[in-house]
């Protein structure tokens, strides 16, 4: 067993060898190297067909047409494109947008940067299980809302949210529906025109792909538009201009083909080894699960280990890599927005770590995992004061802090 | 985030971790920090007569880097006069430890959990009305 232990998966995967071993062959001289926007010489047309090849998988993964798929850099360009390319277009329309509190922050800080452009946005709070109460999204939604923007699974705790019930509420009530699903391909099955979907963003490297590439579905029927946000040879029906990079086309392609043909055997693996991980560890006292069980995908566990700080916990489980809040604000002080809008406290918010598995993690490693961190947490705890004031019956909510 | 050796030795053996008896007149608690912060310490140090601290021990709920400041802080104080253990200074426990630019308040929490403590020992000693006025 080769430590550290990879339990991660959320923040990104390793390229499956069978993904990376096509990739290489779309990069030399000997390989497809060419211009897929060259159009007078067979370089470019070989490189054109496999980027095509690619689109058409990627499609295939979310019930769409491969004509619908608009290659971006990743998720975060996605959300960008589709947020403020809905906003720049049918600003004279609307200007306001819906969203919840627990999207990603490529969601909200393109949220809060279209506030200061004149928009108005409003964040719903989702319930302590995570989950959006479907009641407070209608009655969020105005004449003037011109997008909904709500999460697929959400990255720190990985629930899902109900897409296909909310989709048909921004539909019914007029406005464009926009669904980051950067962590929910290969994880949970997807149908955009089930789902009621308008615009999807999509990331390669969180389903066993390359990082630097992602993809936008943008509807054609009926047909969405969206200003572009990056001007130049009018590449991806001048949705986004720049060169596309076969190698990492091929890569997301092949990436999202094998999700579609191995997901149902894979997840059901993945969840096996989870709910191993979680009988092992909820048994020990004051230990809380984070976000609703039943409607979350299988390969991630989202728990506190209340009166034992995160990081300090991280520290001590140097031997498998994993994630205190979310890895994009894990350099901050700052407990995970997430957790804090599910309602957990302070304390809670400040004692989680997020394990997720993916498709290399094995039996033995979610084993020496779960013991390392009952042996951790145990010892921290007899480091910890608030621990003592517990066993002593202390009510930690009623003591005077002195903050700082 | 890489640490330096030292938090890192702090961390995995902490010097002194452990409880005082809190209704000893000799025995002064410090307690700071809120959980909602993401650190608590709590520092307790024994004084005798001569106001020398004789004992110390801490329990820290925080970062690694919180957990290395109050173990070195136990450490150092052992042995001082509750006077010398006053003059400790933040800067010298984080140059100590070599912590980052976003870890330097664990060691301002450090200060104020000695100052803390060594209040309490002197309020508790004043109620004594005794010779600790005299250290």
């Amino acid at each position: 067993m080769k430590k550290p232990i990879y339990l991660d998966y959320s923040a990104t995967t390793p390229v499956d060898p069978r993904v990376a071993e096509k990739m290489c062959q779309h990069l030399t001289l000997d390989g497809n190297f060419g211009n897929p926007a060259s159009r007078s010489h067979p370089f470019g047309w070989h490189a054109e067909e496999a980027v095509e090849e690619a689109r058409a998988h990627v499609a295939a993964l979310i019930g769409a047409d491969a004509k619908e798929i608009v290659w971006t850099s990743g998720a975060t360009e996605s959300d960008n494109l589709a947020i403020k390319g809905v906003a720049s277009f049918y600003g004279k329309k609307g200007k306001h947008i819906v969203t919840c509190k627990t999207e990603h922050k490529a969601v909200l800080d393109t949220c809060r940067q279209l506030e200061r452009e004149g928009f108005e946005v409003t964040y719903l709070d989702p319930e302590p299980n995570g989950l959006l109460d479907l009641d407070k999204l209608k009655a969020a939604i105005r004449p003037e809302t011109i997008l909904v923007s709500v999460m697929h699974v959400n990255n720190e705790i990985g629930v899902i949210q109900d897409i296909a019930a909310i989709g048909r509420i921004a539909r019914e009530r007029g406005a464009l529906f926009h669904c980051d699903a950067a962590q929910s391909t290969g994880k949970v099955p997807i149908d955009v025109n089930a789902m009621n979907v308008d615009l999807m963003s999509l990331s390669a490297h969180k389903t066993y792909g390359p990082k630097g590439i992602g993809a936008l579905y943008v509807r054609r029927k009926p047909r969405v538009r969206l200003e572009a946000q990056m001007h130049g040879g009018g590449h991806e029906r001048g949705m986004r201009s720049g060169t596309l990079a076969p190698h990492q086309c091929v890569g997301m392609g092949e990436a999202f083909r094998y999700a579609k043909q191995e997901m149902a055997t894979e997840i059901e693996r993945i969840r096996g080894l989870r709910d191993r991980m979680l009988n092992a560890l909820k048994d020990m006292p004051e230990v809380y699960v984070n976000g609703d069980l039943e409607r979350r995908v299988a390969h991630n566990l989202n728990m506190s280990f209340n009166f034992v700080e995160g990081e300090s916990l991280i520290m001590a489980l140097k031997d498998i890599a994993v994630s205190s809040g979310s890895a994009c604000t894990s350099a901050s002080l700052e407990p995970s927005y997430v957790l804090r809008a599910l309602g957990r406290n302070d304390e809670l918010a400040h004692s989680s770590i997020r394990f997720t598995l993916g498709r290399f993690t094995t039996q033995e490693e979610v084993d020496y995992a779960a013991a390392l961190v009952k042996e951790k947490v145990a010892k921290l705890r007899e480091l910890s004061p608030l621990w003592e004031m517990h066993q002593e019956g202390v009510d930690l909510s009623k003591v005077q802090w002195a903050a700082h | 985030m890489a640490y330096s050796d030292k938090v890192l030795d702090h961390y995995e053996n902490p010097r002194n971790v452990g409880v005082l008896d809190k209704s000893d007149p000799n025995v002064g608690t410090g307690m700071v920090g809120a959980p909602a912060c993401g650190d608590v310490m709590k520092l307790q140090i024994r004084v005798n007569e001569l106001g020398v601290i004789e004992d110390a021990k801490f329990k820290t709920y925080g970062c690694g880097s919180a957990i290395a400041s109050s173990s070195l802080l136990t450490e150092w104080v052992k042995g001082k006069t509750i006077e010398e253990a006053g003059k400790i200074k933040n800067t010298q426990i984080a140059e100590e430890l070599a912590l980052p630019p976003v870890k330097i308040h664990c060691s301002v929490l450090a200060e104020d959990a000695i100052k803390a403590a060594i209040a309490d020992y002197q309020t508790k000693a004043g109620t004594k009305g005794s010779k600790a006025d005299a250290a």
